[in-house]
């Protein structure tokens, strides 16, 4: 079953659009000249460098380095609220560092003008936590979306497109549904048929298993490092289910309080020496990040408030 | 004391920083205008939910208006003998205030409040920040549609609200008040002027229907991400939008009609 | 964007009913007639006052509107109103001579301007003044002008 899923999408990225003829101009150049590309090439895709960014004088992040390697599918793990989404747009430029740089594929994101913004954003897909598909457009049209918005293909061209994206996340029986009528799961699957549509070489995931039942876990764990594979991308996930993320990763950052705590892969991590890296991997209660929200002793608490009264 | 001042100072600064924005806002979408020449679809989609939507409440709202108003006035002007006279009084209440104003009231509840509540969704979503990962800019695909659609169809609203008005008010001047009606349009035509009056009540509800329509999208697209954000930001729309045709009224009257005396 | 041909259908019929709104209240409810046949003559008169008269009231002639005020001057030499009105090019045969009034429409109507045909031969062109005119009736006055009058007709008795 495995096998067969991943060579289809093979089949499909590697000669579907010259069988259909298209013009090479208006389609981003497809995935696997990029995966023998990324073969050639081990250099990072993205490259961060002395990243800081803070809100209302909170930091977020303080002197982050982190490089995402060609090809292979990088995790960016750390407890909620270290700001792990926010890494993830400010790659998009969605957001703005106070101070350091990102680079994806050379080009430093935060100068960007809008323009070369916009077109490095095609090249880049994002599958949002909710999935985010457009309410007012069935399952077919969100995917044709992007595709509409960004080339004149004729229409017959799109929905040949479209259905192969469907095809890959394995949603073509459900383009005629609306978004209201999905489950989850398989929003989740038609967000991330939509961010492949135009054939992008990086795809970046907010928390791809976030309350997701085991059977669409596996089916979005397995997506995920199948279409890293067969379509030659570069994948970013951002997670804090560590086992889900751990078993497809390449490569894994671990962030806490605005700082990369520790990386390497996932062997390397789970062999770690350190105190919080064990607690963060294993999910122990209790450990250097303590049980309790800092606070008075609490004997001395409670005996405050009977003297007091 | 020192306290109260600071709030007051704090939300003073508030107004300017959303006053700022809004502003930004409007010149940010209006970047995006030009495009929607090579892609009128899309503004036709909003006057569809803009425009058509909105059509029944403000013709069912112009037809009573206008019976209300000729009724009300009759029973004034039959006491001066002056009841010939109903019809360009009816005609000129319509089309310089009611037309203008009662539709742009309408419209920010019904269209306004849609608009900032959808906007808002999409917002709360993340529907409009996936797009922009799209490299699809929101300002251009999502807002600058509504707000031209919003402010064509608000004058067409109008002028229906104030046509229908006039037949109301003829309907119930001829056949319940006994009127004539060659003097009711006669007198009507000798008094109302094309420039004058109804130019200028054209002119008011293009004001308007941008402006509602401006702040309903401001609204959604500023509201905070949440189910309870939604909610302020329709109501804001509604309470922004008509205290802003009400007051833009007073303005606007002044500078047409003010040197008329 | 595959657009549904029922939405274009109803955007087309609000235009549509829209802009017949706007095409009524321009033909009937106001008169758009004495803009689009504009190419009446102007004449123009000298008033010693002209009361509650306003720029577009109407010019009438034996009740009939034949056209409209069309601009109320002030004449420091002669301390006069000089009203100019332009008249229908249909009604091209005012005898020369004609007399105007400022009437009022009612106890309590607007003023307009009333023409009074006179015997003359010649006819009213473009430019031309009516010579013969008589102002407003203001109220004030003509109380004052009556009370006046009735007590001097008690002092004669």
């Amino acid at each position: 079953m495995k096998r067969e899923h991943s060579i289809q999408i093979k089949v499909l990225s590697a000669s579907g659009y010259f069988e259909h003829g298209v013009n090479l101009r208006t389609m981003p150049d497809s995935g696997w000249l990029r995966m023998v590309g990324s073969m050639l090439d081990g250099s990072s895709l993205v490259e961060i460098r002395g990243l800081r960014f803070g809100y209302s004088g909170r930091m977020i992040f303080n002197e982050v380095d982190i490089d995402i390697q060609r090809g292979k599918v990088t995790a960016i793990m750390g407890p909620s609220g270290t700001g792990k989404t926010t890494l993830l747009r400010l790659i998009g430029g969605q957001e703005y560092p106070s101070s350091g740089t990102i680079r994806v594929d050379g080009a430093n994101v935060p100068e960007l003008s809008r323009n070369n913004l916009y077109q490095l954003r095609k090249r880049m897909g994002m599958l949002f936590q909710s999935g985010a598909l457009l309410t007012d457009l069935n399952v077919f049209d969100n995917v044709a979306f992007p595709l509409r918005e960004h080339t004149d293909l004729p229409e017959m061209m799109i929905r040949d497109l479209v259905l192969i994206k469907l095809q890959a996340v394995g949603l073509r029986g459900a383009r005629d549904l609306m978004p209201s009528a999905l489950s989850g799961g398989m929003a989740r699957r038609v967000a991330l048929a939509r961010a492949i549509a135009l054939d992008p070489m990086m795809m970046m995931y907010d928390e791809p298993f976030s309350g997701q039942d085991p059977i669409s876990m596996g089916v979005l764990v397995k997506l995920i490092r199948e279409l890293n594979d067969a379509l030659g991308m570069t994948t970013i996930i951002v997670s804090h289910d560590v086992n889900e993320t751990a078993s497809i990763a390449d490569y894994l950052y671990l962030l806490s309080e605005g700082k990369v705590v520790e990386h390497g892969t996932p062997e390397r991590l789970r062999q770690s020496g350190s105190e919080w890296t064990r607690q963060f991997l294993e999910g122990l209660p209790d450990g250097p990040v303590p049980f309790h929200y800092p606070a008075p002793d609490f004997a001395e608490e409670l005996l405050q408030v009977s003297a007091s009264q | 004391m020192i306290t109260q001042l600071q709030h007051l100072g704090a939300w003073a600064l508030k107004r300017f920083e959303r006053l700022g924005r809004s502003h930004l806002f409007l010149f940010h979408v209006s970047a995006g205008l030009g495009e929607l020449l090579t892609r009128p679809g899309l503004v036709i989609q909003q006057i569809f939910a803009i425009g058509v939507l909105s059509l029944p409440i403000i013709l069912v709202a112009g037809l009573f208006v206008g019976m209300v108003l000729a009724l009300q006035l009759y029973n004034t002007m039959v006491n001066f003998g002056a009841e010939q006279s109903l019809g360009p009084v009816v005609a000129l209440s319509l089309v310089r205030e009611l037309g203008p104003v009662v539709t742009a009231l309408l419209f920010a509840g019904r269209a306004g409040s849609a608009l900032a509540a959808e906007i808002g969704l999409m917002k709360a979503t993340e529907q409009l920040s996936s797009m922009e990962m799209m490299a699809v800019d929101p300002m251009r695909r999502i807002i600058a549609p509504r707000l031209v659609g919003g402010a064509l169809s608000l004058p067409l609203l109008a002028a229906m609200f104030s046509a229908i008005g006039v037949s109301g008010g003829f309907m119930v001047a001829t056949g319940l008040l006994g009127v004539d009606s060659n003097a009711y349009w006669s007198q009507m035509q000798a008094n109302v002027d094309l420039f004058d009056d109804i130019a200028n009540g054209v002119i008011k509800s293009i004001v308007f229907g941008v402006v509602v329509t401006w702040i309903a999208v401001f609204e959604g697209y500023d509201a905070a991400p949440t189910s309870e954000g939604v909610a302020r930001a329709t109501t804001r729309t509604v309470v922004n939008g008509s205290l802003a045709v009400l007051g833009l009224d007073f303005i606007l009257t002044a500078l047409m009609f003010g040197d008329n005396g | 964007m595959r657009q549904s041909r029922a939405v274009e259908i109803w955007v087309g019929v609000f235009v549509a009913l829209g802009f017949s709104a706007l095409l009524m209240l321009a033909m009937k409810v106001s008169s758009i007639t004495s803009y689009i046949d504009n190419k009446g003559y102007q004449i123009s008169a000298a008033f010693e006052n002209i009361g509650g008269l306003t720029v577009r009231a109407p010019v009438r002639i034996a009740g009939v509107r034949i056209g409209r005020v069309s601009d109320i001057r002030f004449d420091s030499d002669t301390f006069q109103a000089i009203v100019s009105m332009r008249i229908d090019a249909q009604y091209n045969h005012l005898p020369l001579d004609s007399s105007a009034s400022i009437l009022t429409d009612g106890l309590l109507g607007e003023n307009y301007i009333g023409l009074e045909p006179g015997g003359d031969e010649e006819s009213l062109k473009e430019g031309d003044r009516i010579e013969i005119t008589q102002s407003a009736l203001v109220l004030e006055k003509l109380i004052g002008q009556f009370l006046f009058s009735r007590s001097q007709g008690g002092a004669s008795k």
